[in-house]
Parts: structure tokens; C-alpha cells; sequence
């Protein structure tokens, strides 16, 4: 009987180290789901968010990685001016896909609350936010708590986001977009291409928005007219 | 005796099972541990995660209380020839496994999401229900020879 009473304090005392210590860690569960790289890779059809028109004449597909400094540079320096003079003229289109280098601790985990604020139709604010405090990725601590107010600035609800993160919804997806990038042979962040072709190999600076705009004028300039439109047949 | 401590040590589990869930509804900690197939925070922050103004994860700690207490009290050399004990906590599993069901049944079809903890609560619970007849079904004890006054209401 004395023995079976020790088993049941020896319990008691284990169970509730655990409970503490889960209490204590409580959220790695979710951000290993959602930050780490998943089992499987999943080929959801999906290739990306997008900004401008769908028959724009040129495509832009923009590989990067939410952590990296030069891509945040280049979302709230460059964009603003790319979006005004290529996107909303109707010239570009911009895709963007993931490819978070490894080097990167909360890159996957930024990439994920971006895709889970997508889910929501709020992908746009969720990375304007992301590069606009991109303070979080200079400080090396879990921004777990950070990115919910973000996604919260973003219009984003909180439940589904929170479910969306803790379950790791499209880690799959960022990993198949990564592996995409790696094809294209990706070498860093941001990486562009253009109609599929690889931008500014040899260039030693982070592109502007000026290089952008003669590269879309000249394609515009060297691409054979398009054929009169045809009347839809029936 | 062995079907008791059986009892106390499954409701000993169960009741740090529903600690943890009734701590984390409280807001103590960050994002509850789930695995990676999530499901926990979807059904903790569902509205049925509140029945009658109180966290349904409470209720939880209440009953594995009220079995945990019942059972080490059953265990008493005085109470060992007494079935009332396993009765009452047969009457507690009964009731504990009823709201299992309940939520079981708003998971699968209201909420659309499984918690991992609630499932192995669910598992304990039944646990302790069928040990629980098992007890009640054994063979009594001889008597002791001394007469005994107590008895369980």
C-alpha cells in the first residue's frame, strides 16, 4: 500500500513538471508546425500571390525570403514606385514566391503567417506589415506574439490564424515553392524573373525600381504585336 | 484494491490532462502544445470551449478531482469491503463519459477539429468507466470481523 501511495506522489510530482513546463514553452509546438520544414511537400497548384493584371505583358516572379534584410529594403523602397509605374499601368504583373534560405531562423515562420493572412484574402497588408516592423528579424527572438498583432493590424481573425499556424497549414506549399526556386536555381534573396528568365545576373547592387522600368519597357518594346482579338465563338 | 489504484493513478493523469487545458484557457502560457496536425486551439477557442460560463476544461478538473479523492478515500483499510465506493465513482465515470460524448460530438460535426488532449482524456475517462464496472462486478471481500460503522451516502 506504501508503495502505491509513492507512485502516486512520484506521478503527481511528474505530471506536474510537465504541465509547468509546457505552460513555460507553451507555442514551440505551434512554431515548429509552422516554422520548420514540413514531412512532405505539398504541390497545391498554387504559384504564388499576385499583384497586378492578368494579361499584363510581362510577369515578374519575385523569389524572397521575409527575413532577409535587402528583400524588406527592396518591398518598402522600391515597390511602392514598381507598383505606381509598371503595376497599376497595367505593364506587370508581380508573383511572389517563397524561398526561405536556411540561414534564417523565422523565415519559414514569417512566410507561413503571410500564407495563413492569405487565406483571408489579407496576404498583401500581412507582408507590408512583415517588411514595414521589420525589426523582428534583427533581434533573434520568437516572434510568435509580434506576427499575431501583425496579422491583427492586417485585418487578419485570429482564431483561423492561430489554428492555421499551430497546424503548419501551408508549410508544405512554402517548401514546394523553395524547391521551385532552388530548380530555377534561386542563389539569394530577392531574386527576379522576368517572363522566366532570370534578371540581373551580373549586377552588384539590389535592383531599383528605374531598372525594373526600362527591363518591362524594353520587353514591351521587343514583344511581337498582338494578334487583333478574335470574336468568341460560341 | 488494485481495481481502485487503477482508478486513482488514470484519474491522477486525467485530472493534469484538464489542469493544463483549464491553465491554458485562463490565458496561462502561449499557444497550447497540440503536435503538428493542430486542432487544440480551434477547439479551445470555439465557443463551445465555455459551457455555463466556465471553461469546459474546468469541469474536466472538478471530476477527475471528485474521482481522484473518491478512489484514495476507497483505498482507507476501513472502506476496502465497501462497494458504495465503487458505485460512486462509477456514478462520476458515468457522468464524466455522458460529457465526453457531448464533446466528442460538437469536435467532429460542429467544430470540425480534434484536440489531441481531449481525445486522451476521452480515452482515460472510459478507462476509469469500464474499470470503474469491472469493481462492481467482482467478487466481494470477506468480512472483517469487526463491525463497521461508516457508510457512504
Amino acid at each position: 500500500m506504501n508503495r502505491f501511495y509513492v507512485m502516486v506522489g512520484v506521478l503527481a510530482v511528474v505530471l506536474g513538471i510537465g504541465v509547468f513546463a509546457m505552460l513555460k514553452t507553451g507555442g514551440a509546438s505551434a512554431s515548429d508546425a509552422a516554422a520548420g520544414p514540413p514531412p512532405t511537400v505539398v504541390d497545391d497548384s498554387f504559384r504564388g500571390y499576385t499583384l497586378g493584371q492578368e494579361n499584363a505583358p510581362v510577369e515578374i516572379v519575385e523569389y524572397l525570403d521575409f527575413e532577409c534584410p535587402v528583400c524588406a529594403t527592396f518591398a518598402t523602397l522600391q515597390m511602392p514606385t514598381i507598383t505606381e509605374q509598371l503595376i497599376t499601368t497595367g505593364k506587370a504583373r508581380w508573383r511572389f514566391r517563397d524561398y526561405p534560405l536556411p540561414i534564417h531562423k523565422y523565415s519559414r515562420f514569417a512566410a507561413h503567417a503571410a500564407q495563413c493572412a492569405g487565406a483571408q484574402g489579407r496576404y498583401f497588408q500581412m507582408q507590408d506589415q512583415l517588411f514595414s516592423h521589420h525589426q523582428w528579424a534583427q533581434t533573434g527572438k520568437d516572434p510568435s506574439s509580434l506576427f499575431r498583432d501583425l496579422a491583427q493590424a492586417s485585418g487578419v481573425d485570429l482564431k483561423a490564424y492561430d489554428a492555421c499556424m499551430e497546424a503548419g497549414r501551408y508549410a508544405g506549399r512554402i517548401e514546394y515553392s523553395r524547391q521551385e526556386g532552388e530548380q530555377r536555381v534561386v542563389d539569394g534573396t530577392p531574386t527576379f524573373f522576368a517572363n522566366g528568365t532570370k534578371l540581373f545576373n551580373g549586377l552588384r547592387r539590389l535592383p531599383n525600381s528605374d531598372d525594373f522600368k526600362s527591363l518591362v519597357d524594353s520587353i514591351i518594346a521587343h514583344s511581337p504585336p498582338k494578334p487583333a482579338a478574335r470574336p468568341a465563338r460560341r | 484494491m488494485r481495481y481502485r489504484q487503477a482508478i486513482a493513478l488514470l484519474a491522477l493523469v486525467g485530472l493534469f490532462v484538464a489542469l493544463y487545458l483549464w491553465l491554458h484557457a485562463l490565458g496561462f502560457g502561449g499557444a497550447i502544445k497540440c503536435g503538428a496536425s493542430g486542432g487544440c486551439e480551434t477547439v479551445q477557442t470555439s465557443p463551445w470551449a465555455v459551457f455555463l460560463g466556465l471553461p469546459v476544461a474546468f469541469y474536466g478538473v472538478v471530476g477527475y478531482l471528485a474521482v481522484l479523492i473518491a478512489a484514495l478515500v476507497s483505498l482507507r483499510p476501513a472502506a476496502l469491503a465497501q462497494p458504495g465506493w465503487d458505485r460512486l465513482v462509477l456514478g462520476l465515470a458515468s457522468l464524466g463519459v455522458v460529457f465526453t460524448a457531448y464533446l466528442t460530438y460538437v469536435e467532429l460535426f460542429l467544430i470540425h477539429a480534434i484536440c489531441r488532449w481531449c481525445v486522451g482524456s476521452a480515452v482515460i475517462i472510459t478507462a476509469i468507466w469500464i474499470v470503474s464496472i469491472a469493481a462492481l462486478r467482482r467478487p466481494s471481500p470477506p468480512k472483517s470481523p469487526e463491525p463497521r460503522t461508516d457508510r457512504v451516502a
